[in-house]
């Protein structure tokens, strides 16, 4: 089902960043896709796949399904763009754009399995490979395997709102806008999120002053 | 001081999209192939992105100024209009180019700017590394001396800075002039190449725009392969083409100084 346009809003362009994985300015990246939206695609695709990814890994999906439905979320996005005038598509913030075609197709496919309980849903927390300090990486591996669990174990509002914030590093606004929820709700679905997070392993270190 | 790493630890949990995802988005969706390629070479003054096809180069970005391969695609389509994939193998030529500071062999594919851009940018790529022409000679050259503001727009424009070197285009009075990387980068550029901006300077400062030799009666941009071998001793200087004229000077036939034919 194709989210219809007034359910994916544009909004004004503004020099904030994005949701980030590093890159902090896409205005080039809507100028391209409103200039010739199929040599612009792939570029999006590869901006965007991996934070719907881990979106959906994070909300709870297993890998296959995380696969499929960040898949058929980035090509709603491109039969949504089809439909877009250029200056709507110039205008819109992508990062929150994408991210809220991604929910809508996972809560969609959420309620879809939910109707075949055969298809179990929630998956096993896997955690990324290491990085570069095997000894960091295992430390912190074990510290993020515990994470992952106990986020795949919070209430889904608060699950999506911490997944957004500090996996997705999104501001609040967008974070709200994204799931349709006031801000000041938003906030407090994070608080508490982290706060359940640190009951079940708190994860401080000793910093000298 | 006990400090939550909990967020930090979040963080952590990125991963990366498997690549079949893009896979499976470009056989549902038939996207064309693109026409333009790209490479990740390393420049003079640091690493650059080169875009090309059959016909020719057609831009250029400094890494520096993009942040990084996707954003440097992105700004490929937006500008040119054309898709743009990573090539195998740099274009024929480039690495000469690069190295030598000349890309008159090369071949370029302006096909999106006007006939006036073009023409501008191919007179530019005229001028030898080491040296530099004011806004001027290039409207000159072009048979439209009263255009300069309109030289400096599409100088500023221009799709392949470093290949085309934009930045050996200055101000008449001795300043560098701007630069769309900013004019400090200009002018590390052209001191790079040994072109003696202070004395450019202080040639501006003095009103001074052309010098000749008292031995040969010629009179030349200051920074003319002819200008810069003449010794000292028979360095003349001047204010104006009327006054090398009045002194019986003729104009260089190679940097063209002056709108007399020669």
């Amino acid at each position: 089902m194709i989210p219809s346009p007034d359910v994916v809003k544009s909004v004004q362009p503004t020099d904030e960043p994005g949701c980030s994985f590093g890159m902090s300015r896409d205005h080039d990246l809507t100028a391209a896709l409103a200039r010739n939206l199929d040599a612009a695609f792939p570029i999006f695709v590869r901006r965007f796949q991996s934070e719907i990814f881990t979106l959906v890994r994070r909300a709870g999906a297993d890998r296959a399904t995380a696969e499929d439905i960040t898949a058929e979320a980035l090509l709603r996005a491109y039969r949504a763009l089809r439909g877009y005038r250029a200056d709507r598509i110039r205008a819109l913030r992508p990062g929150p754009w994408v991210v809220t075609i991604a929910l809508n197709t996972w809560r969609n496919e959420m309620r879809r399995r939910a109707r075949r309980p055969e298809a179990p849903l929630v998956a096993a927390a896997g955690i990324p490979g290491p990085g570069p300090d095997p000894e960091a990486a295992a430390s912190m591996a074990a510290d993020t395997e515990w994470l992952a669990v106990a986020l795949a174990g919070l209430p889904e509002p608060q699950r999506l709102a911490v997944v957004l914030r500090h996996v997705l590093d999104m501001k609040y606004r967008d974070i709200a806008e994204s799931l349709s929820r006031p801000e000041g709700t938003v906030k407090s679905d994070v608080a508490r999120g982290l706060a359940a997070l640190r009951r079940v392993r708190p994860m401080s270190v000793e910093v000298t002053p | 001081m006990i400090h939550d790493r909990t967020s930090a630890h979040l963080a952590h949990l990125r991963e990366e999209a498997p690549d079949a995802i893009l896979a499976r988005i470009k056989t549902e969706l038939v996207l064309p192939a693109a026409e333009d390629g790209y490479v990740l070479v390393d420049g003079p003054y640091g690493e650059l992105y080169v875009a090309f096809n059959d016909e020719g180069i057609s831009h250029v970005r400094a890494a520096a100024t993009v942040a990084g391969p996707l954003a440097f695609e992105a700004a490929f389509v937006a500008e040119v209009g054309r898709g743009v994939t990573v090539a195998a193998r740099p274009p024929a030529g480039l690495a000469r180019a690069l190295s030598s500071g000349s890309s008159r062999h090369l071949r370029f594919d302006l096909r999106q700017l006007s006939d006036f851009a073009r023409a501008v940018l191919r007179t530019t790529l005229e001028i030898p590394a080491g040296q530099v022409r004011p806004y001027g000679w290039v409207a000159r050259e072009l048979g439209k001396p009263g255009a300069t503001r309109a030289v400096g727009t599409a100088l500023n424009r221009n799709p392949v800075p470093v290949l085309i070197p934009c930045h050996r285009v200055v101000r008449s009075d001795g300043t560098v002039g701007e630069y769309a990387f900013g004019t400090p980068m200009k002018e590390t550029f052209l001191a790079r190449e040994g072109v003696p901006l202070r004395t450019l300077a202080e040639y501006g400062k003095h009103g001074v725009r052309f010098t000749g030799s008292d031995t040969t009666n010629i009179f030349c941009y200051p920074t003319c392969h002819h200008a810069l071998r003449t010794t000292d001793a028979h360095l003349v200087t001047f204010h104006s083409e009327g006054e090398a004229l009045a002194a019986g000077y003729r104009p260089c036939r190679v940097c063209r100084p002056a709108a007399q034919a020669s």
